[in-house]
């Protein structure tokens, strides 16, 4: 077994042994970049000399008996919209060019307090405006499992490269999807917590009612781990949720799903464009969670049908001001072809020549429509509605959590699709986020988990969606699931 | 009298005094190098979010409450979209449909700019909320321009007055209230030259009984006499306008004023000039902000604020015309600072006649604190030092007139009273015998004098007086000295 097969649980527990040293597994991963990077295209940055002296003085800190805890030398590769103080994060756009940031993010604060090394920037969708990679502005990802195939989005670096192992375990931030949705394209597990439950501060906002940081990895125990480090009050978040919670990893020994009540809402299967294949594997899974003691009830959640418009009225909104605050005046780039000639004031030609060649063409048409629906806030025909509407999605779920547990159903109504199919079509691109932006909406958590492959041998993921603050019940069942699928998922092959 | 009702609306920006920012924990202070009082956070830095600070919402509750504003028990901040090099987010986080303070009243009265008297009463304030302060732009003008950031995150105050003025003078009172409100309660300084205080003001006019006219805006005044000039400005323009559209009105009505105009005061000129003309509404996308959760306020979290607040001017006022029994406007100038107010209202507290001590300082205290462009605060006068001189008086121990004589020497160098007007020779003399003698040697010395008072002129005793108080160096005791002098030449 090489060192790259590692999970993340392995390797600290081999750290912890003294089998092994931080180095010798940066060292084995960053020639597994150098083996594959160029086939996968998973980091849009990595920097080989930082990540050997941050594995050099774990090592030495655990040599010397000093070591900063159980996570002391374990790399950790975060998505491109995770600041780091002295480094560049460019949300995969080329508008930030030339930022080196100022400051630590929290999640990367709190990675560096127990001794993680930073291993690595992954490639994302721009300011994580997809749901493919493929609208990055610096590189293409390919899916692992089949190289012409997409990673999905918008975390799709995060989720390509964990499984083409070019890094054991990765964060990923997601909106209406995106560390779920690529999690399940390439046969990850990826959780999406509470809202509140990790802090954004030092995450480069899309929509910042939405958006959550959380853990993309190889298996179930992985993404808990990770979630013991991350998560926990933030004095510089007023959204993050009090408190800290360090047993997520401990609390899956021995966890059991007996008795357990599942959720199945008909309206996650009977969607558009569901594919036969990922319906098949998802309900295999139910069967098996059912022999494995859980008890399946049908539940409804009849507002799913409105969440993608509401999700994009209240995404597209909040994206619009957020990312107003990049015009190349204090920072990235700035493009100054100014026409002295011109009606315009210079500084609004400075704006418009910046933003229009600074952003790609999703993010020019999310700004666009965030800017439309606001302008009509005061008759509150779109952002107000959708609140509205926000609220029945999360009514839903509440109602549905006093009668089961968790609930289960399929993450995509698809598996990974064939690179450039849904770029010329948004709509199509935007309608395949159906059964993971309520989840956002709701602030509630999911996770995607392994469930299967379809007839051409890509992975489909299996959904578990708990209520707010419900990570606990929601890995114990993943986890329980995973270790008794009795499914022989197949590595990807490079 | 013109024919045309003036309306004036306010609309007043205050720097909220507290130690960091509004939304991160950068130092709120003026003066400092450029750009060195800025972090990620009042930079706009991706990724960055805002904390609101509780200091500064403890100022603007109190604020509110000094106003005698409804304070909001849920509150919550939104963003106004707009794209500025000097506004780092091209978002403003500040506050739209639910503002901390509404409802409030600031009082008017005194004296306007004019000189004339102001009618005293309340002008309603419709709210007060919280936002945050932009950077400075410096524009040098052809080839660039630069931001300054300090400014940018401190804690701004937008109190909006109700259209409830009809005259530069009422406005001047509104602004003068205002500030003293802000000052009396330690929320703001209120120094125009630092910024701290900027006002827009809006004015229409129309005939009585007809729709309000055309609303003209007027931005950006630092100093509260451009306030008074481009308000008297604006009403001689629009009087003008309006004169000529009379009855041009497609049906015979009076015309309008066509546009919603911004102007601005130029002070060399002396008028109000052009700033820009609206053509659309102002789009500001207001929605919820999403970083920062609605603030809830308790009951019991408004009333110790309550328990902790400055008492505000008006009641000081009304403390000093009801119980201290000056006039309104006494009261009104010994409220016009806070320090004036306190010294006042601890002095009047010890003294039977607290008017008594509202004339000293009306009178010979404010010439000299003029004449010496001093304030309170810069001399070493103590409140009991007025309260032991009007004692003394009472006591028949010195006269008034050594008042003049003991302010500049207690304001200089503090110390006692009793003793100083002993060094000094000020103690009345009461003695009888030493009386009648100088009041014999004034006879004595002139004898002309005396002859004209027996002759019946009245005036003459007057003379003898003064001669008496020469000869005792201003120590005789005036009441005594008359009848003393009336019963020897009788």
């Amino acid at each position: 077994m090489s060192l790259i097969d590692l999970k993340l649980h392995e390797a600290a527990d081999k750290l912890a042994a003294g089998e092994v040293t931080s180095r010798e597994l940066c060292e084995a991963l960053l020639s597994r970049v150098e083996e594959v990077e160029e086939k996968v295209g998973a980091l849009v940055s990595i920097n080989d000399e930082a990540i050997i002296t941050a594995a050099d003085a774990a090592d030495a800190r655990r040599a010397e008996g000093k070591a900063l805890g159980r996570y002391d030398g374990l790399p950790i590769t975060i998505k491109d919209n995770i600041v780091e103080e002295g480094v560049e994060a460019r949300c995969s756009s080329k508008i930030l060019d030339g930022l080196e940031h100022v400051y630590d993010s929290t999640v990367v604060k709190k990675l560096k307090d127990a001794g993680c090394i930073i291993f690595g920037r992954a490639n994302m969708d721009e300011f994580a405006m997809g749901s493919t990679t493929e609208t990055s502005q610096i590189k293409k990802t390919c899916n692992p499992h089949d190289l012409t195939c997409v990673p999905g989005g918008s975390s799709g670096g995060s989720a390509a490269g964990v499984a083409s192992k070019e890094f054991l375990g990765a964060l990923g931030s997601d909106t209406g999807g995106s560390i779920r949705q690529p999690a399940s394209f390439c046969g990850i597990v990826g959780l999406k917590p509470t809202y509140g439950l990790v802090s954004r501060f030092g995450l480069v906002a899309f929509a910042s009612s939405l958006d959550q940081i959380g853990p993309m990895s190889k298996d179930v125990k992985d993404s808990a781990l990770i979630l013991d480090i991350i998560n926990g009050e933030d004095k510089m978040d007023s959204t993050a949720i009090p408190g800290k919670i360090t047993d997520f990893e401990a609390s899956l020994n021995g966890a059991d799903i007996k008795g357990l009540k599942l959720g199945v809402p008909s309206e996650y299967f009977d969607v558009e464009g569901m594919e036969e294949d990922v319906k098949v594997s998802v309900e295999a899974a139910i069967d098996r969670l059912k022999e494995l003691g859980a008890e399946i009830v049908p539940v409804s959640l009849p507002n799913t049908k409105y969440s993608i418009a509401t999700y994009y009225v209240i995404a597209t909104a909040e994206a619009s001001t957020n990312l107003a605050r990049f015009e190349g005046i204090r920072y990235g780039n700035r493009f100054t072809d100014t026409d002295p000639n011109s009606d315009e004031p210079e500084i609004m030609q400075l704006y418009n020549e910046t933003r229009s060649r600074g952003f790609g063409k999703e993010v020019q048409r999310r700004i666009m429509l965030g800017t439309y629906v606001l302008s009509t806030y005061d008759d509150h025909k779109f952002y107000h509605k959708a609140q509205q509407v926000r609220t029945l999605i999360r009514q839903d779920f509440e109602k549905v959590f006093e009668t089961c547990d968790l609930i289960v159903a399929p993450v995509s109504p698809e598996t990974a699709f064939k690179s450039g199919e849904s770029t010329d079509d948004p709509m199509k691109m935007y309608l395949a986020d159906i059964l993971t932006t309520s989840v956002n909406l709701a602030g509630i958590c999911g996770i995607s988990v392994p469930c299967g492959t379809d007839s051409k041998k890509m992975p489909v993921g299996l959904q578990i969606i708990g209520p707010a603050l419900g990570e606990k019940k929601l890995l114990q069942a993943a986890y329980a699931y995973e270790q008794n699928s009795g499914l022989k998922l197949e590595e990807a092959e490079l | 009298m013109s024919k045309y009702e003036v309306i004036i609306g306010l609309e007043i920006h205050v720097q909220a005094k507290t130690e960091s920012k509004v939304f991160c924990s950068c130092k709120n202070s003026f003066g400092a190098p450029s750009n060195s009082s800025v972090c990620p956070i009042c930079l706009g830095h991706p990724g960055v979010l805002p904390v609101v600070n509780r200091e500064a919402i403890h100022q603007i509750v109190k604020a509110g409450l000094m106003t005698d504003s409804d304070i909001a028990r849920y509150s919550k901040f939104d963003r106004k979209s707009y794209f500025y090099p000097d506004q780092p987010k091209n978002y403003q986080i500040t506050q739209f449909d639910l503002p901390f303070c509404a409802n409030g009243k600031i009082p008017i009265g005194g004296k306007g700019l004019s000189g004339e008297m102001i009618e005293p009463r309340d002008i309603g304030m419709e709210r007060i909320h919280l936002e945050e302060d932009v950077g400075k732009s410096v524009h040098y003008s052809g080839s660039h321009s630069t931001v300054d950031y300090n400014r940018a995150g401190v804690p701004l105050l937008e109190t909006v007055s109700m259209p409830q003025m009809h005259s530069a003078d009422e406005a001047y009172a509104y602004v003068q209230s205002l500030q003293q409100i802000m000052r009396f309660g330690g929320i703001s300084d209120c120094d125009q030259e630092k910024g701290q205080f900027r006002c827009d003001v809006n004015i229409s006019l129309h005939k009585p009984g007809t729709p309000f006219g055309t609303k003209i805006e007027i931005k950006n005044l630092n100093s509260t006499r451009h306030i008074w000039l481009s308000i008297n400005h604006e009403i001689e323009r629009q009087t003008e306008i309006l004169d000529d559209l009379e009855g041009t009105g497609p049906n015979g009505e009076d015309g309008k004023l066509p546009d919603q105009e911004t102007r601005r005061w130029n002070d060399a000129r002396g008028e109000t000039v052009v700033m820009r003309i609206k053509e659309t509404a102002d789009d500001y996308r207001y929605f919820p902000e999403p970083d920062l959760p609605p603030v809830v306020l308790t009951d019991a979290q408004i009333d110790a604020f309550k328990a902790e607040m400055p008492m505000p001017p008006k009641a000081y006022r009304e403390k000093f015309v009801n119980e201290f029994k000056i006039t309104e406007y006494d009261a009104h100038v010994l409220t016009l600072d806070k320090s004036t107010a306190d010294f006042f209202l601890a002095a009047g507290s010890k003294v039977k006649k607290p008017k008594a001590v509202a004339n000293i300082m009306m009178n010979q205290l404010n010439a000299l604190l003029s004449d010496g462009e001093k304030s309170l605060d810069e001399t070493k006068l103590e409140p009991d030092h007025l309260v032991q001189m009007v004692k003394l008086v009472e006591a028949n121990k010195i006269q008034k007139n050594a008042y003049a004589k003991l302010l500049p020497i207690l304001m200089e160098e503090g110390g006692d009273v009793e003793k100083i007007a002993e060094a000094k020779g000020m103690i009345v003399e009461l003695d009888t015998g030493a009386l009648e003698a100088w009041v014999d040697e004034a006879i004595a010395n002139n004898p002309k004098a005396v002859a004209e008072y027996k002759e019946g002129k009245q005036n003459a005793i007057q003379f003898l007086m003064g001669q008496v108080m020469r000869a005792s160096k201003g120590k005789a005791a005036a009441p005594m000295v008359i009848p003393m002098l009336k019963k020897k030449l009788s």
